[in-house]
């Protein structure tokens, strides 16, 4: 007997499954799906922006706020300056149209490599309850931009910022339908507590991660 | 991993003399333990909020998943498959060793980096792949430590070298790395960083455990701190899931409830830095994703606890706070427990899936003081599955015979009421005498073994039938 069929034998035999109860247990399956049940959850107050940024901050993002998406180039020029991490990086192809040149930035267009040290992405939405990025892959959202280098700057409007991950996954089924390969939840610099449980940030991924807050379009 | 858990009296004496461990062990109790204490202060601290009910909610969605476990595997194929998935399943830890190396085989693999995977340590994947002449690498830092410590079992399931001081690992560093040794935690992180960067860019395949499948969406759900998880999902051409069959959850609604619990519950974090959602292979103008995703669900034992007294313990979601918060491993840390699990869960988990004649030792090493029951997110009734499993070892006659006599023994004194009353009058007599005076027994040599690590406290000289009796008497009470 292959080893499918040896298991799911041996759940059914311990489930004592019969048809019937088969056919109740699909129904199971349907009802969950078809009406997703939110769990219990806390509720905080309707300021989402600034528990936003209290809580990305408490994981150690760093945070800055622009009026327009077109302020955000030299805002990214500001940080980068200020501690002297170069003018060079890569981008998201969505965020491709932004004026990069103009402030002084060359930001390529393309996946990030190993040697790419500042990565630029935008976020399909983030979450106030724990202050984190939700970042969907795709051909023009790549996951590892987020991920290689060793600076990750995300520009995140104000507007989508969402109560916490289940309005997130709402907002997923509503604008996407199915889920893409990678759903990436991001919440400041990695980090790594193993040896003596200290901790230290940028483990394998960025070493310092910074939001660009934007409040108009 | 072949089981140790036979040795663990052995074990645990050496563990206690070990002072640089039981160092360590006291920073990371308070790390975990207030650590969670803190998380679920603040989070009760919002309006509405209530752990509790969070923990029940959790354990009623885990419970829903293992009653229908079968139908929810088939759905959770479905959906996978549809994303491009292939889904295989293995019995045991030889089935996933071969079902690896046959997928590297396929797709000219000749390294694989792995994010942490306890299933691959119950299965000694690393092992197999290295025979293969494929190269594995851990990824978590722990691991990889481990890794290049001759392949020093983890000691811990979420800070598996945590029982290592920052000499040793400094040490072990510039032995294995050809560099000068380093004194900062942060330059040998940078340092590991840069080995393991080669790593990744160079995979063909990654390797990881799952820490939530989702039915709903035919996801695998990642929960990492370091970010070694994308790594090996995001660069590697293929990309290998090695999982239990019990880590679904119906929906991204409940995966959403658990991942409230999880981080909390583990290391006191609200959140993890990294939480992954990976649904099926790379689109077709995608820029980065594996091309072939194999998810691989795994038996090992876990399907003979469906429908037993011990399916609770299917619940559970690998958080490590019944260790962080066990007295007992907090005395005598991971390694002596023996195999791949240790603390609580890993004195239930062990003896069911290894045999429960090959770790008679584990049941016994709780004082069923409750604390794992009372921290567990999905509420595993752990001191009483401990007592299920000492009740089988006495069913199955595989406790020692001079306990079984002695039991016998007491069982035959205890039903006589005049006996019983003399024998404990006698005994405490001799203990107080023993005890000379003070009230402490330093050395009892019927039984050195209660007093090898402590001083045993002496009775005071009369039982406790002698003083109700006493106090009946005086109140003029009668006593049936």
């Amino acid at each position: 007997m292959n080893a499918r069929d040896d298991i799911l034998g041996r759940v059914r035999a311990a489930l004592g499954r019969t048809e019937r109860s088969r056919e109740a247990a699909r129904a199971d399956v349907k009802t969950a799906f078809n009406a997703p049940a939110a769990g219990p959850r806390p509720l905080f107050d309707a300021d989402l922006a600034a528990r936003f940024r209290c809580e990305a901050e408490r994981m150690s993002s760093t945070i800055d706020e622009v009026a327009a998406l077109a302020d955000v180039p030299a805002a990214v020029a500001r940080y980068l300056d200020a501690r002297a991490l170069g003018r060079r990086g890569v981008v998201w192809p969505s965020l491709a149209g932004l004026d990069w040149a103009a402030a002084g930035l060359a930001m390529e267009a393309r996946a990030a490599g190993d040697a790419d040290l500042v990565g630029v992405t935008g976020c399909f939405c983030a979450i106030a309850e724990t202050g984190t990025l939700m970042t969907c892959s795709g051909p023009r959202t790549p996951a590892a931009t987020s991920l290689l280098p060793e600076t990750h700057v995300a520009v995140v409007p104000m507007s989508r910022i969402v109560p916490a991950m289940e309005e997130a996954w709402a907002l997923a089924r509503s604008e996407i339908g199915e889920l893409p390969r990678a759903v990436n939840f991001i919440s400041g610099p990695s980090r790594t507590g193993d040896i003596e449980m200290t901790i230290v940030l940028g483990a394998h991924g960025p070493y310092r991660v910074h939001l660009v807050l934007v409040r108009g379009e | 991993m072949r089981s140790q858990a036979m040795f663990f009296k052995a074990r645990a004496g050496d563990k206690l003399a070990d002072r640089q461990l039981q160092a360590n062990l006291g920073k990371a109790k308070s790390r975990f333990v207030e650590g969670r204490a803190q998380a679920v202060a603040d989070y009760d601290a919002a309006p509405g909020a209530d752990f509790e009910a969070l923990r029940d909610a959790a354990s009623a969605i885990r419970d829903r998943v293992l009653g229908n476990l079968d139908v929810w595997l088939e759905t959770f194929e479905d959906k996978a498959r549809a994303r491009g998935a292939e889904v295989l399943y293995a019995r045991d830890g030889a089935e996933i060793c071969r079902l690896v190396v046959d997928i590297a085989r396929r797709h000219g693999v000749t390294k694989a980096a792995k994010s942490k995977s306890m299933l691959s340590e119950e299965a000694g994947l690393n092992e197999a792949l290295a025979a293969a002449g494929i190269e594995p690498v851990e990824t978590d830092l722990g691991e990889y430590i481990l890794q290049i410590n001759d392949n020093e079992p983890p000691s811990h399931i979420i800070a598996p070298v945590f029982h290592k001081s920052k000499e040793e690992v400094a040490e072990l560093f510039a032995r294995t790395h050809h560099t000068p040794k380093k004194d900062d935690i942060a330059g040998m992180a940078r340092e590991a960083r840069e080995v393991l960067r080669e790593h990744f860019m160079s995979a063909e395949m990654g390797i990881s455990g799952a820490n939530f499948l989702i039915a709903e969406t035919g996801s695998v759900a990642l929960v990492t701190n370091e970010g070694n998880g994308r790594m090996v999902t995001t660069l590697p051409k293929v990309h290998v899931v090695v999982t239990g069959i019990e880590k679904l959850v119906p929906t991204l609604e409940d995966f959403s409830t658990l991942m409230r619990l999880l981080p909390r519950s583990a290391t006191g974090q609200r959140i993890s830095n990294y939480v992954s959602v990976l649904t099926g292979v790379k689109g077709e103008d995608d820029l980065d994703g594996p091309e072939h995703l194999y998810v691989i669900l795994v038996d090992n034992g876990r399907a003979s606890l469906v429908g037993t007294e011990f399916e609770p313990m299917l619940r559970c979601i690998r958080c490590g706070a019944c260790m962080n918060h066990c007295p007992v491993y907090q005395s005598v840390g991971g390694h002596a427990y023996g195999w791949v699990y240790p603390g609580p869960m890993g004195s239930v988990l062990t003896p069911l899936y290894t045999g429960i004649e090959n770790a008679l030792d584990l049941p016994h090493a709780s004082t069923l003081c409750n604390q794992c029951g009372v921290v567990c997110p999905v509420k595993i009734p752990l001191p009483e599955l401990l007592r299920k499993l000492r009740e089988k070892q006495v069913e199955l006659k595989l406790r020692p015979w001079r306990e079984r006599l002695a039991l016998r023994l007491w069982g035959w004194v205890a039903s006589r009421p005049a006996l019983y009353g003399f024998a404990a009058r006698t005994a405490v007599r001799y203990l107080n005498r023993l005890a000379g005076g003070t009230d402490r027994i330093r050395a009892l040599r019927a039984a050195p073994e209660w007093t090898a690590g402590r001083d045993l406290a002496a009775p005071e000289g009369r039982t406790f039938r002698e003083l109700y009796a006493e106090r009946v008497r005086h109140e003029g009470r009668t006593t049936r």
